[in-house]
């Protein structure tokens, strides 16, 4: 079992309220790094120095937080109003099992049961804005004593692995937090190594278009989990990673042209190590790398991800050889010397 | 000017792959500016310094163009793409790709319903006469360009990339012929404007300007039931007033539309109901700048036949050499 990857997975952490993981990843970092900070937003920055070329900067960054609810109101019959936080597909969250604030209370998002449902209703598309967190209190002020406006809620979830399968409620993104509190556990690297563990991806890559003017790095690496959708489909078109199939690397998303010289670097030394890699399919989707890339002054930046089943629902299911790869190729990276070729 | 243009849209470039189109404008330019960088993101940055009495300029033409990017190849051997920019489905048939290695290939789609209708994007394929996926010559994440030739006729310059390889033509133009100028001015022949004016944005942050003037094409209203707008090909430069990315800086337009006015070059005003250029970029990047944009009237953008008037492409060169050479009092 991989504890790391499972205590940062089963952790509550939605955008802004990142608190919990920051302080798991801070514990078990600290003695890695020469330097570690909080900035105000609440990213996470670490320095590892590096041992020949301190001067070149390499900023890795993988976001702390997750997808999740926020309670907006406790109505008069006991139950909870609740918004969205970051990217969710509200036709899949009737039924789920949700935990909110920092005790963790348990309630489900409500539906009416199918021994009560007629046909035509069982075909209607249920409404975001019908939905209630039930925490299976009798009434408002018996819900107010567990429950307040405001309280972040997460998918409740817990982590497990099955050979070599690892299922999870936040891969996207602790599996990269769990890569990078990895790589930094290692031997020093050749440049100085900038770790951000930011904040508030899932809501428009906020925190790290912060931390990337603050610290104004060489070259950024961003660290991800991608969306698998490797089922078969009746038709030919643009299927998207598959899971086992090694390591995921940007060419282009909704946000960011990677910058082809470190492409064609990446996969070079994905060659000479044997590392399995795949080309996540160019298309939508963003990650930090447009922030990073082009907040403060240019500089060039790609992502390399983990392929992830189900990601944003209560179960995503991953692959542990893949992460293994994911691992394997960042630290071949970042022992490879040839940063000049993209430097400018 | 012509010649430069013709090498300019013949050159191969879509955002995020824009080196060959850097190289010909490096070697257009040669030894007229008074420094030439290349930053990390790709942007090419020739700078004309002035006297220390002027202001810090930016001027921004982006040297990417539409294009497409392969997704998947089909076990036939077909590929799957998407869009690099705008692409508009109209124009897709029966055009010829060129993908970087050179490979070529023609786009069509899926059999069609009935000849009234488009397919969505992702039901069209771009064939490269492979027999399987083995045999495909071609990966996943290959970008490529449109393949079409360069052509003048009468006054008028018909191709491919005019948007905005004539501004980059504009620019470099403007730039050789720029003697004296008060400021410190950077020509910033930009990348990934397509994709949402992400190198004008970091070179921006990172040269910190008082001003910016984008060099782009707009589209004209002198069409067909063609788009709303006043512009028309061949009555001059037109001078933006607003688009849907920027409101351009007052005293800029003001100032364009005096020198305009004393030189006796036509000119249009212009607002583009949808779209934007790299002086939004410019605009709201660092501590902000005034922004304006001079804009080349183009007759069917995004298609493989842009097609812009030798006139207000000259008279474009010569509105920005005169504001260059003079105080910018905005």
């Amino acid at each position: 079992m991989n504890e790391v990857l499972k205590a940062l997975s089963d952790l509550p952490g939605i955008s802004g309220h990142e608190g919990p993981v920051r302080q798991f990843i801070s514990k078990h970092i600290a003695d890695h790094v020469d330097d570690i900070w909080v900035d105000v937003l609440g990213n996470l920055v670490a320095v590892k120095e590096g041992f020949s070329d301190p001067g070149y900067k390499v900023l890795l960054d993988a976001h702390m937080d997750e997808v999740g609810f926020v309670i907006t109101s406790v109505e008069r019959d006991g139950t909870c109003k609740f918004a969205t936080v970051g990217g969710l597909d509200e036709r899949m969250l009737p039924g789920k099992v949700v935990a909110i604030g920092s005790d963790a209370i348990s309630g489900v998002i409500g539906l009416k049961p199918i021994h009560l449902t007629k046909g035509r209703e069982r075909k209607r598309k249920v409404k975001l804005s019908s939905l209630r967190i039930d925490i299976g209190a009798k009434n408002r002020s018996d819900a107010e004593k567990h429950v307040q406006p405001g309280d972040p809620v997460v998918f409740a979830g817990s982590y497990y692995e099955s050979g070599p399968i690892a299922w999870g409620k936040a891969m996207d993104n602790r599996a990269g937090c769990a890569a990078l509190v990895a790589l930094l556990a290692g031997e020093p690297f050749p440049f100085t190594i900038l770790a951000s563990f930011s904040v508030q991806e899932e809501v428009g890559l906020r925190g790290a278009q912060v931390v990337a003017r603050s610290v104004q790095p060489d070259l950024a690496l961003i660290l991800e989990a991608t969306p698998a959708y490797d089922l078969p489909t009746d038709r030919d078109v643009s299927p998207n990673v598959v899971l086992g199939q090694g390591a995921c690397l940007y060419v282009m998303d909704g946000g960011t042209i990677s910058d082809p010289r470190l492409v064609q670097h990446i996969t070079n030394l994905a060659h000479d190590h044997k590392i399995p890699y795949q080309v996540r399919q160019p298309g939508g989707g963003r990650t930090n790398a447009a922030a990073i890339q082009r907040s403060a002054a240019p500089l060039p930046a790609a992502t390399i991800a983990v392929p992830v089943r189900y990601t944003h629902s209560p179960t995503s299911m991953m692959s542990l050889v893949d992460y293994g790869h994911l691992i394997a190729l960042t630290e071949a990276i970042l022992r490879s010397p040839d940063h000049n070729s993209f430097s400018g | 000017m012509e010649e430069l243009i013709r090498r300019l849209t013949e050159a191969f470039g879509p955002s995020g792959f824009e080196e060959p189109v850097r190289e010909t404008v490096k070697a257009a330019i040669g030894d007229a500016a008074d420094e030439m960088r290349v930053d990390a993101m790709g942007n090419l940055i020739a700078s004309k310094y002035g006297d220390g009495s002027g202001r810090k300029v930016m001027v921004a033409a982006h040297m990417d163009e539409i294009g497409v990017i392969s997704t998947h190849v089909t076990e036939a051997g077909f590929l799957r793409f998407t869009g690099i920019g705008g692409l508009r489905l109209q124009t897709l048939l029966g055009a010829r790709v060129r993908f970087a290695g050179g490979q070529l290939g023609v786009v069509y789609c899926e059999r069609l319903p009935t000849r009234m209708t488009l397919h969505p994007l992702e039901r069209h394929y771009i064939d490269v006469g492979a027999a399987n996926r083995e045999d495909c010559p071609v990966s996943v994440g290959t970008p490529g360009i449109f393949e079409r030739s360069f052509l003048r006729e009468g006054q008028r310059y018909i191709g491919k990339s005019m948007d905005d390889r004539v501004g980059c033509a504009v620019a470099v133009a403007a730039l050789r012929q720029l003697n004296e100028t008060p400021h410190d001015v950077h020509f910033v022949f930009s990348v990934q404007e397509e994709v949402g004016a992400r190198g004008a944005l970091a070179a921006a942050n990172m040269l910190g300007v008082d001003v910016g003037i984008a060099i782009d094409v707009t589209l004209t209203g002198d069409t067909l039931k063609g788009p709303h707008m006043a512009v028309r090909l061949g009555q001059g430069p037109a001078i933006k007033v607003k688009d849907a990315g920027m409101i351009a800086h007052r005293g800029l337009v003001r100032l364009m539309r005096r020198r305009a006015e004393e030189m006796k070059i036509a000119y249009q005003l212009e607002v583009l109901e949808g779209g934007s250029t790299d002086a939004r970029s410019v605009q709201i990047a660092g501590a902000g700048a005034a922004a304006g944009c001079i804009s080349i009237p183009c007759r069917y953008v995004h298609s493989q036949s842009e097609t812009v008037h030798a006139a207000d492409v000259d008279q474009a060169r010569e509105l920005l050499v005169d504001l260059l050479s003079k105080p910018l009092d905005l």
